[in-house]
């Protein structure tokens, strides 16, 4: 079981958190196409190695963190609010 | 005479006081402090038990939770319980027990003919014999094969309330796995340093090998003292470390012991999920068996377990034992045996000699250096075995009633691997040995392969101060008791089988000889995981471990290559085998999830809801006990004929405030708020990102920057993750906070033709004419005097308000509701009666939103806006999701009016009836109709409206001529909600 550090509610476990997936994909910009959000829907790797992860905290504050996590080991090596700035270029 | 008995008193065991048991009928005793297997070999009992597949007559092998054979059913209070290790079982008063898988009894088993037919029956027969006829496998074969091999049986009936148990989390800085002589010395360094530190023992006592030998009763003691008088130490006997699932969590299973159980209620199990900064792994290391001809036989036993049952409890296993050894550490049950007065037959060791051979002599044993054990003379007990020499020069006979085995130990890793920690050969010890990452702990001592008991409380205070050190604490450098010296011992060689006729187990549990794992790989299975799973090698309640690295050796010679590259099996959790019922703790029948009430549950009690489960929430389904439609029925006429009102608090309620509100709103929802003017609502529908539906429901603006959205009652959670997500990722920018309400307000619909004249009194004088508060009008009046919200929204498909207040004025509002419309007899309905009338309206639920379906398969496409980015916009315009040949909704009726529609039906064309063109969602009696309507998906089923289609249920074996209508089977114009 993992234990997320989370930077405003502290250690807790795994079980308070929803996993959301890839944080390092971007939606593409609105009119990008069906193969681009195909892509972004879709596709992903499935490394084994250092992976960055959303964990929704929503037992806790209900914040997004993004979580950088070893797959192999589980070992977490950083874990950041995640509010996402180039994500508001979206909806303008 | 031969065989087992009690010869002094043990360790553990407390002459004074016996008890009484019975094992297969036969009244017998033995002493508290006793296991069943010991207090059975101190009644002379060897054979137990009978093997799983060719019926062998087995006894006790082991005295610990390893134990492959001695596997017993327990007969209690509350039914039968199986496959308990009889050596871990403590003896208690009255205890009844019976041997397993035999008939007619365990002495005279007629399955035995199995062993006979042994060489027809190898590993994998049945997969190859029982091929044809293909259905005899299932009628026939596996019944007979369940039948003759297995274990222990389970009770026919499980009584409803089982045993108790429950679940305890722990924290600690420091969890020390096994309290042997280094768990014991790095606990006393840790405790001293001020570390929180939890001890897990399985054993019922601390001491581990301490216990075994005399020379360690003093340290034992002094340490054990002192950590009693440490303030952040705790020792837990009886308790299993089951498996360790990283980040410093573990599982432990604690066994209570008969005293405890009595004075917890018949408390059983206690499960402890520990979490730990850090972990030390003092689990020692565990003897394994010599493959050989006949290592089964009752009487042959791990020389740890002889040496175990002399220390502990006082018995000696035999009256005169042989040992079959390949290190020097076996001999310390000889020695033992011999200073108790049991003379030992005879040692066969594969080595030419040892520093430990030349004691035996010394002792005046005759040891026989460079020879094998060929074979084992004797079927239900050791007579005698079969010497050969190494080099075969020469075979002879030795005299015995008892045989003790040992191949070596074997360090114990399996938590480390289940932290990842890789294992590394290492040809000095003949094992598997492994290191953990500092940062979640160590390993050490026997679990390392640093063997001795001095040498291992050496290594647990080392690696105890590197932990302390690690986390902060200077290691106290308070002096320890002085240890014992380990003797002095010379290397092991690697003994794995001895190939002579004869069947020679490698997993005495399963019957898995060394034959068996060369036939498997001859046939292709030659990984070991496959192997394993070829053969059964390695599986069930003792997961082989006795015999586990036995079985990888014999591969590795199988196939010609060093047993390093074979690795060694995957030890998953858990360590050993766990009753369910500890698992489940105390989260059973109430109390197996959280239950939410609705703040009218106890009015909803008192007017005689039945109530059903939606998600976690209780709702009233219809009000009345009786089974039957009748008062669903009538519940759903008064709202068609007259008003009816019912709770609908369970809605999700999210509400969104900011100078961004309705532009987030524009981004999740697939059609348009922006234009929602203040004090009106919308029917909205959310879709993923993939273009599939999400959710449905209205949204109302209160405010420039308010609105309230309602989700369905079962995807309330889903829908506020989904827009947490986006809110914090893509929409970060926006000025939007959400706020889960569905708790803070509770959510009446008061429905019918004379619904306006019910609500109307109540709203403090607003004006409820229809040109004044149309059809998706809202306001926030006061109702019945509590600040309030009122939408004219209706899901029934009459007339109908939408009240909410919040919760702590729920029943002062219901009731001057149902006061209101007391002269127009309102009635409140259930769930049972909802459903009845949004089917007929054509109204979606979870049934048609179910995650597979799109906006244009439900008939919503003109929803979708056309200008602006938003969830799922790019995707659902995939042409897979906009194919005319989809599953799209329609209603579906009877022709015949008295014929049942059922959920789940299969919609088919009567010239076809074996293919599927859709199925039939949800379906209810009729008030508005006469029988039964429903809705249904069906392949391009707006052009079928009209047609005659059968719904087939095979599993009812029914079939029903039905009518495609639109979905919208009632008031399609849509006049009655607006009127």
């Amino acid at each position: 079981m993992l234990r997320i550090p989370c930077p405003w509610c502290g250690l807790r476990d795994e079980s308070e958190f929803r996993y959301r997936g890839d944080a390092t994909r971007r939606r593409p910009a609105a009119e990008a196409g069906i193969d681009a959000f195909n892509a972004y829907v879709y596709e992903r790797d499935n490394p084994r190695d250092w992976h960055s992860e959303w964990w929704l905290h929503v037992a806790g504050c209900r914040r997004l963190l993004k979580v950088v996590r070893h797959t192999l080991t589980h070992e977490i090596r950083s874990v950041e609010p995640g509010a996402d700035p180039q994500g508001a270029e979206r909806s303008r | 005479m031969a065989g087992p008995r009690r010869i002094t008193s043990g360790a553990l065991t407390d002459p004074s006081r016996p008890l009484r048991f019975r094992f297969d009928g036969r009244e017998l005793q033995g002493l508290t402090g006793d296991t069943l297997a010991s207090a059975l070999l101190a009644n002379g009992v060897r054979q137990v038990a009978r093997s799983f597949k060719y019926h062998r007559p087995r006894g006790i092998v082991t005295a610990g939770p390893e134990e492959p054979c001695a596997l017993v059913d327990v007969i209690g209070t509350r039914g039968r319980e199986p496959n308990l290790p009889a050596t871990t079982l403590p003896l208690a008063e009255g205890l009844i027990a019976e041997s397993q898988n035999r008939w007619p009894s365990l002495r005279f088993d007629l399955r035995a003919v199995a062993d006979l037919l042994g060489r027809f029956l190898p590993a994998g027969f049945y997969y190859k014999t029982f091929m044809r006829p293909g259905w005899a496998w299932e009628r026939l074969y596996e019944p007979l094969i369940r039948r003759a091999a297995g274990l222990g049986r389970l009770a026919a009936v499980v009584p409803p309330h089982a045993d108790p148990a429950e679940t305890v989390h722990e924290h600690a800085d420091v969890l020390i796995v096994g309290a042997g002589s280094c768990g014991l010395a790095a606990a006393h360094r840790l405790a001293a340093a001020g570390l929180r530190v939890i001890l897990a023992e399985q054993d019922v006592v601390p001491g581990g090998g301490t216990l075994l030998d005399g020379r360690w009763a003093a340290w034992r003691e002094a340490v054990c003292a002192s950590l009693m008088r440490s303030p952040t130490l705790r020792c837990l006997t009886r308790t299993t470390v089951l498996g360790a699932y990283g980040h410093g969590v573990f599982g432990a299973l604690e066994r209570l012991s008969p005293q405890e159980c009595a004075k917890f209620g018949g408390l059983r199990e206690r499960l402890r999920v520990i979490r730990a900064r850090r972990v030390l792994l003092a689990t020692g290391a565990l003897e394994r068996l010599i493959a050989f001809p006949g290592n089964d036989v009752p009487g042959v036993m791990l020389a740890g377990g002889a040496l175990a049952y002399l220390k502990r409890y006082g018995i000696a296993v035999g009256r005169r034992p042989a040992l079959f050894a390949n290190n020097d550490e076996a001999y310390e049950a000889l020695f033992a045996l011999a200073a108790a007065g049991v003379p030992c037959a005879g040692v066969i060791d594969p080595r030419p000699d040892s520093r430990a051979a030349a004691r035996a002599r010394a002792l005046g044993v005759a040891v026989h250096g460079a020879a094998l054990v060929g074979a084992v003379r004797g079927r239900r007990e050791v007579q005698a075995v079969t010497i050969t020499e190494l080099d075969g020069r020469r075979r002879f006979v030795l005299q015995a009633d008892s045989l003790l085995m040992s191949g070596g130990q074997t360090p114990l890793t399996a938590l480390a691997t289940q932290l990842a920690a890789p294992l590394e050969w290492r040809e000095s010890l003949t094992a598997f040995v492994a290191e953990l990452a500092p940062a979640a702990g160590r390993i050490a001592g026997g679990a390392r392969g640093v063997f001795g008991l001095a040498a291992a409380a050496r290594d647990g205070d080392e690696a105890a101060c590197a932990i302390a050190t690690d986390l902060g604490r200077a290691a106290d450098t308070a002096a320890a008791p002085l240890l014992p010296n380990d003797p002095e011992m010379s290397l092991a060689s690697a003994l794995w089988e001895v190939r002579a006729p004869g069947k020679a187990f490698i997993d005495l549990q399963n019957d898995v000889t060394g034959d068996d794992v060369r036939l498997a790989c001859r046939e292709g299975y030659e990984h070991l995981e496959h192997m394993k799973r070829y053969t059964t090698f390695g599986m069930a309640t003792d997961q082989g471990r006795i015999g586990g690295l036995v079985g990888c050796a014999v591969l590795a010679a199988a196939r010609g290559v060093p047993l390093a590259e074979i690795g060694a099996l995957r030890a998953r959790p858990f360590t050993q085998a766990v009753p369910f019922a500890a698992l489940a703790g105390g989260e059973v029948r109430e109390h197996y999830r959280p239950r939410r009430r609705l703040p009218l549950h106890e009015w909803h009690e008192s007017a005689g809801a039945a109530f059903v489960s939606t998600g976690l929430w209780l709702r009233p389904l219809v009000y009345s006990r009786e089974a039957g439609w009748s008062a669903v029925l009538d519940e759903a006429r008064a709202v068609r004929k007259r008003v009816g009102i019912t709770d609908v608090s369970t809605l999700g309620k999210i509400d969104v405030q900011g100078t961004d509100a309705a532009r987030f709103l524009d981004f999740v929802y697939a059609n348009r708020f922006a234009t929602l003017p203040i004090g009106r609502a919308r029917y909205g529908i959310m879709l993923r990102e993939d273009g599939m539906l999400l959710d449905d429901g209205t949204t109302s603006r209160l405010g420039p920057g308010h609105f309230l959205i309602t989700t369905t009652t079962a995807n309330s959670t889903a829908v506020l993750e989904h827009l947490e997500f986006h809110l914090q990722t893509a929409c970060a920018a926006l000025d939007v906070v959400l706020t889960d309400v569905t708790d803070q307000w509770a959510q009446f619909a008061v429905a019918g033709p004379r619904a306006r004249e019910v609500v109307a009194p109540l709203v403090g004088g607003l004006d409820l004419a229809n040109e004044a508060f149309p059809f998706m009008a809202v306001s926030e009046p006061p109702i019945a005097g509590a600040p309030g919200r009122l939408f004219r929204i209706s899901f029934s498909g009459e007339l109908a308000y939408e009240i909410a207040v919040p919760a702590a004025h729920a029943l002062t509002v219901w009731s001057a509701l149902l006061e209101s419309g007391a002269r127009f007899d309102i009635r409140p309905y259930g769930l049972d009666a909802l459903n009845t009338l949004r089917i007929e309206k054509g109204h979606v639920t979870t049934a048609e939103l179910n995650g597979n379906t799109t906006a244009d398969d439900l008939g919503l496409q003109r929803l979708l806006k056309n200008e602006g980015d938003f969830i799922g916009r790019t995707l659902a315009r995939r042409p897979g999701l906009n194919d005319a040949q989809r599953l799209q909704l329609v209603g579906v009726r009877p022709v015949s009016r008295t014929a049942r529609l059922r959920n789940g039906s299969q919609l088919v064309a009567p010239e076809a009836p074996d293919t599927s063109l859709g199925y039939v969602t949800s379906a209810t009696p009729s008030v508005e109709f006469e029988g039964w309507v429903g809705l249904a998906l069906l392949a391009g089923g707006r052009q079928r409206l009209g047609q005659r289609l059968t719904a087939r249920s095979p599993v009812h074996r029914e079939t029903v001529e039905v009518q495609i209508l639109a979905s919208h089977m009632l008031d399609a114009e849509n006049t009655r909600v607006r009127s």
